[in-house]
């Protein structure tokens, strides 16, 4: 494997960071300030996608900012699962500056240059979690985007917030401070460097209890996976404005929480300790609940982004069924659901905003006959929901897919079950909303003047649902990109 | 025992007073007396060390006219100078943390006109 | 004049000090300028001598000619290298700040101030330096008396916030004084180096063990380890701003600093290993301030009260990461002393800044500070992460070492304290964060209207949120070079065990 040492990731991830100087200066002329946002956004995405070519085809890229501690440094490299990670964060980013600029001047939000500010640090450390050479700069991002959001989470500043707000950060930080970052000194402790290295940095030769201890610590830890019983702050966190949801709750902040996961899974224990440890299977099984229970409660939820936070918590477990899988096609499957879930259900929660701006509704039960009104809209959402379910042509059917050959190749057929029984549970909490919105009348509510969402908040859910449909038809870069982590991982 | 309290008997009295004047600090209630014990407790390290430069038979250690030309120094009947010394710098030290505490006492009772500590506790707000 | 810096650290600000009340009654406002040329200059020579460690190595000046042990000498290592420029460098920050808390305070005082803020900077500095261990308790005392004083200028309640201090303080001073007398009854000499050459060979007898005993508590005092700590949350609560900013950071700090010296340089490890419980006790006593710092500075309602309990706290790591006693931990004690002071100091900033705006400095009057004062809260998040201990802020690494240390030695449930009190800062700052954000509970889904403007912007004076601001950019940096900071510095004075 070829390594480049170059300094783009680490000027992408500054870049982003250093966006809210430039979106403060001009914080006085909302247009220019909204144009600053997306120049920023665009660079970024740009970087992210020079160094695609390169990584695609093998090529690792790493560079070493400084050492901050004997043999760690805030260091990066950008390896396959990396830069499919940051492409989707950083494409979504520019997607969803859009969305806000339409959604925040239509709710006529207060404090957008605060907003957009801590939008770009967000993204900017998601980035950095993606980059990330070592488990300490992954830390330190995981901990910057915690902060970060936290103010993005409580924008609207009234009571709901202040409690969404309190949860989030508890959960969060709480969980960091209390599991992750023992578990990170443990690491350093017992092997004396914190690199990601694809088989793995720890040892037989660790006791075996503190193995245990070390992976119960991060699978608690990495509280952003949302893995019950840690995942209680997602559906709070939904008090945050519709952009923030959808990017940061449904891309940016969760994937980190899985993506570190991963990462530490496959990168800090590597492929064969799991095996060894028998922690794979422990895995499957308890991510397993959190995929049924998750679908579960997201039944009976009759807020249309609780819902979706539900769904969101469901599916990222499937991306952690990566960790578990520990086949060619398992691993890809995960990896490649960070993909397909971030634009499946972006769109979703893209549309659930749309009608929030155009109608006030929040509640699944208004909808019933707005598929007449806002018949754009709901089109994309049928096609997200599709994805979620994950059937073709959409793009989601990919990584279902793989995660279900991975089963089969693993040889954990019940795990094929659980799957196939959320894919139900999933078609059953989406499909009625489609169906209402278009097939069902309700005289008690009239929807006099609705018309389609102002364009700025249509163009992306509906750009998205596209994106969703062509990942059906080329799925090969993502797929590729998971299938090469997957295979130097296992060491094919 | 007897013997202990002979020949170490400075210490013992360095102690005893020192406990003096811990015990006003801890037990008065009158904020004065507990500046008096802080003294007495002070003082008490000034003997201990002006003490522990004593010995029997000791002179001072200056040279006169009159050893140079007997040549019958004597160095080790010299006193050692040295706490002493240091004594005159700790009670600058003692008397200026004196000035500073009676400072504040005057200007406690200007403000809330008593010097009992649980009167006044009870006047600050 | 590059030779003599070592001393001109020192005599600068003394005779500056000493100058200021003539200063004062020719111009009153010329005093403020006075002072930050004298600290300026004491910086400046502080900065050439550390320049000068680096490259050269250990520096030991002997004061009026005379040679050690019979004079006082000067002995800059490593360490007190740093602590010089840390310590003349927030005792120019906040010299730098207290222009307007003063004249908003007590605009009248102004001359006594400054005379014994200088003199209090001239203390802590002669403390760091100094290699002897008398001249150690004359400017320990030079420093704690200007400490009373400055103290007492406070409000309500100070002057008997001050007493106690007083009381106390000199308990603990004659402690120290009691130690070193056995100390030179043992050996003969006053001079840390000679001593600690001396001490071989009379290491068992129980004098010197008493002798340990009674600087240690002394030092505990001074540094309000718990349970020790009584005098210290009032009198920093109570005393005015400026005074707070300059004595919360480094009293208890440089008391921290003596003991590393006293155990490190003075009765070296095999010492403390062999003959007393010692870094037992300092261990538990350690884990026992974190514990009840953390949970007393839920309990306050007053921001430099709360302060207050979390330098309790803060000690605690201080204390227990030496009680450790392994390379690791030690590195990490020391390190956070530096990162510590350095915290602190931009805390009490904060509270003065508050107290300046709105006259108080209790948790509810940050409302709404988030608006109208963004950097002054900015600086404010960024020293409350590094407290917190979240990278790249130097307080996580101090943490980091201290909790690698705790694991090395096996001492889990020191780690596991270290943890409980970052999470109880958390729980902390954000409650401040959540006030001065300013959430609106009157109604419950609105927040759609044009809440802010610019108007409300009413930021702190430039005297003191310059120095806010530059506190919190060298939290950020030594966060970032802190190797450099523990290889090129703390490895030279971390003793092989």
């Amino acid at each position: 494997m070829q390594t480049i040492e170059s300094i783009i990731p680490f000027v992408a991830v500054l870049i982003a960071m250093a966006g809210p100087i430039l979106i403060i200066l001009f914080k006085r002329w909302p247009n220019i300030r909204e144009l600053m946002t997306f120049m920023v956004a665009s660079v970024t995405f740009g970087l992210v996608v020079s160094m695609a070519p390169s990584v695609y085809n093998g090529t690792e890229i790493t560079y070493n900012l400084i050492d901050i501690l004997p043999e760690v440094g805030i260091s990066f490299k950008v390896d396959s699962f990396g830069i499919l990670f940051a492409l989707v964060s950083s494409s979504l980013w520019i997607v969803t500056t859009v969305y806000s600029i339409g959604y925040m001047r239509a709710l006529k939000e207060h404090s957008q240059t605060r907003f957009f500010s801590f939008f770009a640090v967000a993204i900017s450390s998601a980035l950095g979690v993606a980059f990330s050479a070592n488990l300490l700069t992954l830390y330190m991002f995981y901990e910057i985007l915690s902060l970060s959001t936290f103010s993005l989470v409580t924008h609207h500043q009234d009571k709901e917030a202040h409690f969404g707000g309190r949860k989030y950060l508890t959960f969060l930080m709480g969980s960091s401070i209390a599991f992750f970052l023992p578990a990170v000194i443990l690491t350093y402790y017992y092997t004396g460097t914190l690199d990601f290295n694809r088989f793995g940095i720890l040892t037989h030769s660790i006791p075996d209890y503190m193995l245990v201890v070390m992976f119960a610590l991060f699978l608690a830890g990495i509280g952003k996976a949302a893995i019950m019983p840690m995942h209680s702050w997602l559906p709070s966190a939904m008090v945050a404005p519709t952009p923030v949801s959808s990017l940061l709750h449904a891309v940016a902040v969760v994937k980190v929480g899985v993506f570190s996961l991963l990462r530490v899974l496959l990168y800090i224990f590597g492929t064969d300790l799991l095996e060894f440890m028998r922690f794979d299977g422990f895995l499957v099984y308890f991510v397993s609940i959190t995929i049924i229970a998750g679908s579960l409660f997201a039944l009976k939820q009759d807020n249309l982004k609780a819902r979706l936070a539900y769904s969101t918590v469901a599916q990222l477990s499937y991306i952690v069924l990566a960790g578990g899988l520990l086949s060619v096609s398992g691993i890809t499957g995960g990896i490649v659901h960070i993909a397909m879930h971030a634009f499946g259900k972006i769109t979703l929660f893209f549309c659930a905003g749309a009608i929030l701006v155009n109608t006030g509704f929040k509640n699944i039960s208004q909808l019933k006959g707005i598929g007449k009104k806002m018949p754009v809209t709901m089109i994309a959402f049928f096609f997200g929901s599709l994805s979620i379910i994950g059937v073709p042509p959409l793009g989601g059917f990919w990584s279902k897919w793989n995660l279900a050959m991975g089963t089969i190749e693993y040889s954990e057929i019940p795990i094929l079950v659980v799957l196939l029984t959320s894919s139900l549970l999933n078609a059953a909490y989406f499909m009625p909303i489609v169906y209402n919105a278009f097939f069902a009348k309700d005289e008690s509510i009239v929807y006099t003047e609705v018309k389609e969402a102002p364009l700025l908040t249509i163009i992306p859910p509906v750009f998205t649902a596209l994106v969703s449909i062509a990942l059906f038809f080329y799925p090969d870069i993502f797929l590729n990109l998971a299938r090469s982590a997957a295979r130097s991982v296992l060491g094919v | 025992m007897i013997d202990f309290i002979v020949t170490k008997y400075n210490y013992l009295f360095y102690i005893v007073l020192f406990l003096i004047g811990f015990y006003a600090i801890i037990v008065k209630k009158n904020l004065v007396k507990k500046v008096i014990g802080m003294n007495i407790m002070q003082t008490s390290i000034i003997l201990f060390y002006v003490s522990i430069g004593c010995k029997k038979d000791g002179t001072l250690p200056i040279l006169l006219d009159s050893d140079l030309h007997s040549h019958a120094i004597d160095a080790g009947k010299y006193l050692n100078p040295l706490p002493h010394v240091l004594m005159l710098t700790a009670i600058v030290v003692m008397v200026a943390t004196l000035g500073v505490a009676l400072a504040v006492l005057i200007l406690m009772y200007k403000q809330y006109g008593t010097l009992e500590e649980d009167e006044l506790l009870k006047r600050i707000k | 004049m590059i030779d003599q810096a070592p001393v001109l650290i020192i005599v600068i600000p003394l005779i500056f000090a000493l100058l200021t009340p003539v200063v004062g009654l020719w111009r009153k406002s010329l005093c403020y300028f006075w002072i930050l040329t004298a600290l300026a200059l004491s910086a400046a020579f502080s900065v050439t001598v550390f320049v000068k460690v680096l490259n050269t190595g250990t520096i030991h000046y002997n004061l009026g000619g005379w040679t050690p042990p019979w004079g006082i000498e000067y002995v800059i290592d490593h360490l007190n290298a740093l602590m010089l420029v840390v310590v003349s460098a927030i005792a120019l920050l906040t010299a730098v700040y207290s222009r307007k808390s003063i004249e908003k305070e007590f605009p009248n005082k102004k001359t006594a101030f400054y005379t014994v803020f200088l003199l209090q900077a001239t203390g802590f500095l002669g403390i760091v330096i100094t290699g002897d261990m008398f001249n150690l308790y004359v400017f320990l005392e030079i420093s704690s008396l200007a400490g009373y004083a400055l103290i007492a200028i406070g409000e309500d309640g100070a002057l008997f916030a001050a007493f106690k201090y007083i009381i106390i303080g000199t308990i603990g001073a004659s402690f120290y004084l009691i130690g070193v007398g056995y100390i030179y009854i043992m050996t003969g000499s006053l001079n840390m180096a000679d001593i600690a050459a001396l001490l071989q060979q009379v290491n068992n007898t129980s004098v010197i063990h008493i002798a340990f005993a009674f600087i240690l508590a002394g030092l505990i005092i001074k540094m309000a380890l718990f349970p020790m700590y009584i005098w210290m949350p009032d009198a920093y609560t109570k005393a005015p701003s400026a005074s707070s900013a300059l004595i919360a950071p480094l009293m208890t700090k440089i008391s921290a600093y003596i003991l590393v010296r006293v155990i490190f340089t003075i009765f070296k490890p095999e010492f403390i290993t062999a003959n007393l419980p010692v870094t037992k006790i300092m261990l538990w006593l350690g884990f026992a301030a974190i514990i009840y710092g953390a949970i007393m500075s839920i309990a306050q309602t007053d921001f430099k009260r709360m302060l207050c309990f979390i330098i309790v706290a803060e000690i605690g790591y201080i204390v227990g990461g030496i009680g450790l006693f392994n390379p690791t931990a030690i590195k990490g004690a020391i390190l956070h002393i530096l990162n510590d002071a350095v915290m602190t100091a931009g805390l009490f900033f904060i509270a003065g800044i508050v107290k300046y705006k709105t006259g108080f400095h209790n948790l509810t009057d940050f409302k709404d500070l988030f608006k109208k004062m963004p950097v002054t809260m900015g600086a404010f998040v960024i020293i409350a992460l590094s407290v917190i201990g979240v990278p790249p802020t130097c307080g996580f690494f101090s943490k980091w070492y201290l909790i690698k240390g705790a694991i090395i030695g096996n001492a889990w449930p020191f780690a596991a304290a270290l943890l409980f009190s970052s999470l109880v800062n958390v729980v902390l700052f954000f409650r401040i964060f959540e006030i001065g954000y300013g959430f609106d509970h009157g109604h419950d889904s609105g927040g759609h209207e044009e809440l802010g403007s610019g108007s409300l912007i009413s930021e702190a004076p430039a005297t003191m949120l310059l120095p806010s601001m530059l506190v919190s950019l060298i939290i950020i940096f030594t966060g970032i070079y802190n190797q450099t900071i523990i290889t090129n510095i703390i490895e030279h004075v971390t003793p092989n065990l």
